[in-house]
């Protein structure tokens, strides 16, 4: 793997000026995964529809240097499918001697929801290309609608806490998981975390790992999340600090813990800094902090027996 | 030199696919059109064609992956029918605006619901609004040509629209009749190797395909889709002309069949065609004066050629087999008086809905057509314009 210094002067393959927010973690997600890119080897990106893509290819303006497919919602998986069948009929027939590598990127909503069935097609085909959920944990480009990648109680606004409800009644699906049942090559979960040495590792080695690979990022909203800007590598650390967020990887079917902390933090401390689990705090509602705390030990034991840790 | 074959409708077009030898296919199966994909991966697992299968796990998918496909610089088909193009719905849109030359071979059946296999023109009608090149066959080797003449007209420098190749499902599908191939070469020949001028798979230069587009520009992109679609029909006429030249057989935007002098007329799609001919000779050789029009060509919809065709004709029925719900007949009966109305014609015209969700038509129902026909030339009296042909009491 490229050493940290190296990567970190490889020229941005998303340029600025786009209009993505300022601290989005959707950004911070692609401008690293692009960044395990070897500098002479292409790239063709395809992106779901959301804030990524209306933000970032506004007509007749791109932010992409690399060769990019936008084309709805719910196809990204498919739709890259279909660049990767193009890219070798064509280099089989001598049409490219180039190396092009394939990248989707898609939020938690086309990823986890409505692009789910395109996905698992595209991971089950194998085919040789990465698919990226920069997972905020809501719609957030059509204004922070629950989704399947939502936690359990956070308020959003198709599951706003009010007088009678505490936000979202339902459990968040593990995609990770589910697209390790695929038996691809190389599944892997991540977030921003001090040097980005875990992120860049396995965009590496999932962009250049022959097949299938999907990376889960944990890439954290600050309008949705409701926490101020700048706290962004606070809000990540929380999340892998209090077993929220693990980082592992699945490689050829085997389970691999990247990091367990010394401490298990109890998860008010990633819930408190934000605002969508502010209704949590109030008196009396200590027992739903509770159950959200069963919750992430479970999964922590669960991933622990899949690790053999 | 002519091969002749028996071959099915889709044998017949999947058979085009291999003499075309696309570069990807994308497909789901569904009947009636189940079968092209699969002749093709026999020809896939042969080793007789250099074409990337990839079986997508939807029709949604189908066509995703042919937008991508084809964008990234790759000749790209697929086949469908029925709610499988249903499911493509917003990809048939997308792969226009596009503007991705994708050939599509749609073997038509009725749209659930109620679900029901067979043939009506509720799919491919339902699509008509999407941008692609709609083309129409009434037999097999119409299937067959039409097909081998898809890519010349969707991948021409003045066009560059996807293409969708009909044909009746069953009916022409499955029933195996005569027909008559071009030689492997030939077709290879006439429909060239595929050279996009922007692709993303372009080394030179990378590319950006599927903008945001803002009000400032989203109209004048629409307008360029029209226009394009308004090239097609001289597009169509001239790859028509260039396939005669090879094949011996004469296509244009319509078939006209006795209509010169016809009095009652009636305007029809694909197989039932056939039928409605049938009816013709035997009602001319009664001595009456009756013709029919095939369309060929319902997008771009030649209205004016259509209008002049019928200018001497006194009373019409245009043949529907689709329900539109508009209360007022089906697609082609739209298209059609509205291309009488500014041609300024005052000819009767009556709308039928026949043959939907498979019902058959046979020789004596369309002579039954033209019998009301003469009823109104002699009472003068329409009545009434929207109709049912053969439905049960």
């Amino acid at each position: 793997m490229a050493n940290f210094k190296e990567i970190m002067s490889r020229p941005e393959r998303l340029t600025g000026g786009h209009r993505m927010c300022a601290g989005c973690g959707g950004t911070i997600a692609v401008r690293n995964v692009l960044k395990a890119l070897k500098p002479e080897d292409k790239a063709v990106i395809a992106n779901a529809t959301g804030c990524l893509e209306v933000s970032t290819f506004m007509y007749p303006y791109t932010a992409w240097t690399d060769s990019y497919i936008h084309n709805a919602f719910e196809n990204a998986g498919a739709t890259l499918s279909g660049v990767e069948a193009a890219y070798n009929v064509m280099k089989r027939k001598g049409k490219i001697d180039d190396t092009f590598k394939f990248i989707a990127f898609g939020g938690d909503g086309g990823t986890y929801d409505i692009g789910f069935q395109s996905l698992s097609g595209a991971m089950e085909r194998n085919h040789d290309l990465v698919y990226v959920c920069y997972d905020n944990g809501a719609y957030m480009n059509t204004g922070i609608q629950r989704s399947s990648a939502t936690p359990m109680y956070a308020d959003t606004t198709t599951t706003p806490a009010g007088k009678v409800s505490e936000g979202k009644t339902q459990n968040r699906k593990d995609l990770a998981e589910i697209i390790a049942s695929h038996h691809i090559p190389y599944v892997a979960q991540t977030t921003f975390l001090g040097n980005f040495n875990d992120l860049h590792r396995k965009a590496e080695k999932a962009i250049y790992t022959k097949g299938a690979a999907y990376l889960n990022i944990m890439a954290p909203c600050p309008r949705g999340w409701r926490y101020p800007t700048e706290n962004i590598m606070e809000m990540c650390k929380l999340g892998v600090e209090t077993c929220y967020w693990p980082l592992f990887e699945v490689i050829d079917g085997k389970w691999v813990l990247n990091y367990k902390p010394k401490n298990k933090l109890p998860i008010e401390d990633f819930l408190k800094g934000q605002g969508r689990f502010k209704h949590l705090f109030k008196k009396g509602n200590e027992h739903y902090i509770e159950e959200i705390q069963k919750d992430v030990d479970k999964r922590w034991e669960q991933l622990l027996k899949f690790c053999e840790e | 030199m002519a091969i002749r074959e028996r071959l099915s409708g889709n044998e017949a077009v999947a058979i085009a696919m291999r003499q075309i030898n696309p570069d990807v296919m994308a497909a789901f199966p569904i009947t009636p059109s189940t079968e092209i994909p699969q002749y093709f991966s026999t020809f896939v697992a042969n080793g007789q064609v250099d074409t990337e299968f990839v079986p997508v796990e939807s029709e949604h998918s189908a066509m995703s992956a042919c937008v991508g496909s084809e964008a990234a610089g790759a000749r790209t088909l697929t086949a469908t029918s029925s709610c499988g193009l249903a499911l493509m719905w917003e990809e048939l849109y997308i792969a226009a605006s596009c503007r991705l030359p994708i050939a599509l071979a749609c073997v038509n059946r009725a749209l659930s619901g109620p679900i029901n296999i067979n043939c009506d023109h509720s799919d491919s009608m339902g699509a008509r609004d999407s941008g692609w090149i709609q083309i129409y066959s009434e037999n097999n080797q119409e299937a067959y040509d039409n097909f081998v003449q898809a890519y010349r007209i969707a991948e021409h420098k003045d066009v560059r629209l996807p293409i969708m190749i009909c044909q009746d499902g069953f009916i022409t599908s499955h029933a195996v009749e005569n027909i008559n191939l071009l030689e492997d070469k030939e077709v290879k020949d006439f429909v060239g190797e595929y050279n996009p001028q922007e692709y993303l798979l372009n080394q030179e230069h990378s590319m950006a395909v599927g903008p945001y587009d803002i009000p400032a520009y989203y109209m004048e992109h629409k307008k360029q889709q029209a226009t394009a679609m308004e090239n097609a029909k001289q597009v169509i006429l001239d790859v028509a002309a260039e396939f005669e030249k090879i094949s011996g057989r004469k296509y244009g935007l319509f078939e006209t069949y006795k209509l010169d002098d016809a009095e009652c007329a009636i305007v029809i799609i694909n197989s039932a065609a056939g039928t409605a001919k049938d009816a013709v000779d035997k009602l001319r050789a009664e001595g009456k004066k009756v013709g029919l029009l095939k369309i060929r060509v319902f997008r771009p919809f030649p209205a004016k050629e259509i209008a002049e065709a019928l200018k001497n004709v006194k009373v019409l029925a245009v043949m529907d087999r689709c329900e539109g719900f508009s209360s007022q007949g089906g697609p082609l009966g739209a298209e059609v008086k509205s291309a009488l109305y500014t041609a300024g014609s005052t000819a009767k015209v009556v709308d039928y809905i026949y043959g939907i969700g498979g019902r058959d038509v046979r020789v004596e129902n369309i002579e039954e057509v033209y019998g009301a026909l003469f009823d109104i030339l002699a009472t003068g009296n329409v009545g009434e314009t929207y109709r049912y042909l053969s439905l049960r009491d």
